[in-house]
């Protein structure tokens, strides 16, 4: 038997009291160990993006961690993004209005990421949008629809603001 | 793909640190993990002890005294939005942004891409192109570096195996110098193929004074061009002349991989560095003009 940690850890509000074995990554723990599976898993060595997260309000990818070092901080996955069960966060929305899930695998990471791009830059260029989401990888090869959607959620956003998801505040963990 | 199983420890102090890696046997320091957590993932190296450094105090910071000293665990994000250097190195600050992506900046730390010494790295190359120092800690003490001797062979520091590295040192050219970070790569935020940075000094004449120009990706280290740097000294920037100027580094030795034969790595350091003179040049006459 592997050697295990007891960690706190706080997810999408949400606060929780695991014990996990110490080399169990971040995205697994998330996943198999609190079941929030809308965090993706593709290529399991930080280079596609699928399964990033905000750690204190700043995008990771949660392969590249492990369960343990979350301890004491918190994190915001895809399920922490619609402020409840009935309604869609703006960004979701425009990704929604403007077909820019395609297949949805990679839609986890980029609506983290570009929750973290929007909150702060809020009125992005087409350029800024392309090179905020280029460490997320796309196989269904069509960033067009994902870029014009970031660019429609920044206007919905300036329009009519929300409050922010919890967990994508920026934050020094005590 | 899962870590293999090893023990995890994670100090608090530098001093306990040290005393852990002195004492473990194939122990492993984990910094941001953007480089050793894929390495686990698929297995390509199996520590029997991962030594966490992400809690040991005091090893984040940014002072500016006459030179920036970064401690070794400062988040590449902390060195893209910190003041102080986009103010006094603004080549640091036009690099960082080219490292990775957001998502690898907000972990990767400065310490961990020296130690990993991936040739391609752009903190790797400024390390070079400045002259850093690079602080250790071991048993006896701490101990300095210079960036030059720091690479030993492809990927391998200068350091032993019962010493880490705490931060280093970058000194700051003077106010009105001229610098530009260019690199080349497929897409934005991969691997470099072949990175150039530069630095420059003129004097009110618009000859060159000093000239610090380093090439990245070359090779197992980056490349100090030494030959060129004198070269420099006492010419006025302009196209034709750094064409030739530059055209002497065609002759450096190139690696050859999936990416680029030698010979296009070659090219590429005929190129890269003469944009970058002729920005930084530019740079400079905007300065005046300001």
């Amino acid at each position: 038997m592997s050697e295990t940690r007891k960690i706190t850890v706080t997810v999408n509000g949400t606060r929780y009291e695991e014990t996990v074995p110490v080399r169990v990554t971040l995205a697994d723990f998330i996943r198999h160990q609190l079941g929030l599976t809308g965090t993706h898993l593709g290529c399991e060595h930080g280079v596609c993006g699928a399964c990033t997260i905000l750690l204190d309000g700043h995008s990771a990818r949660s392969c590249l961690m492990l369960a343990v070092q979350a301890d004491g901080h918190e994190i915001l996955t895809v399920e922490g993004i619609a402020p409840n069960a009935d309604t869609l966060h703006p960004l979701q929305e425009a990704f929604r209005d403007n077909h820019g899930l395609q297949c949805g695998f990679c839609t986890p990471g980029i609506l983290t990421t570009l929750i973290e791009l929007l909150r702060d830059n809020p009125d992005p260029t087409e350029q800024e949008v392309r090179i905020g989401i280029s460490g997320n990888l796309c196989r269904c090869t069509g960033y067009q629809n994902i870029v014009i959607a970031a660019l429609d959620a920044a206007k919905r956003l300036q329009k009519s603001p929300v409050p922010a998801p919890r967990g994508s505040a920026e934050r020094i963990p005590a | 793909m899962k870590p293999p199983p090893f023990s995890y420890h994670d100090p608090r102090t530098v001093a306990d640190a040290v005393s852990l890696l002195g004492s473990l046997e194939n122990a492993k320091l984990l910094a941001g993990g953007q480089s050793l957590m894929p390495m686990l993932n698929m297995r390509f190296v199996l520590p029997d002890h991962i030594i966490d450094l992400n809690r040991v105090e005091g090893l984040s910071y940014i002072r500016a005294n006459g030179a920036l000293e970064i401690g070794a665990m400062t988040r590449q994000r902390e060195i893209e939005f910190s003041d102080a250097v986009r103010e006094r190195s603004p080549l640091m600050h036009e690099a960082i942004r080219q490292v990775g992506h957001r998502q690898t900046r907000n972990r990767g730390t400065l310490g961990g891409s020296l130690c990993h010494l991936d040739p391609a790295a752009e903190l790797v190359t400024l390390a070079a192109a400045f002259d850093a120092k690079v602080t250790v800690a071991g048993k006896s003490g701490t101990r300095s570096i210079d960036f030059a001797s720091f690479p030993v062979a492809y990927m391998t520091p200068a350091i032993e195996p019962d010493e880490l590295v705490t931060g280093a040192t970058f000194p700051c050219w003077p106010k009105g110098h001229g610098y530009a970070f260019i690199e080349f790569s497929r897409r934005h935020g991969d691997f470099a193929i072949v990175s150039a940075a530069v630095l420059i000094e003129e004097d009110s004449s618009g000859k060159v004074t000093r000239a610090s120009v380093t090439l990245g990706g070359m090779g197992p280290a980056p490349v100090r061009a030494r030959e060129v740097e004198k070269a420099l000294i006492g010419e006025v920037i302009e196209e034709k002349r750094m064409r030739e100027i530059c055209e002497s580094l065609r002759k450096c030795e190139a690696i050859e991989d999936i990416h680029a034969p030698a010979s296009y790595r070659q090219q590429l350091a005929t190129v890269l560095p003469r944009r970058a003179l002729l920005k930084a040049h530019e740079r400079i006459a905007e300065g005046k003009r300001a």
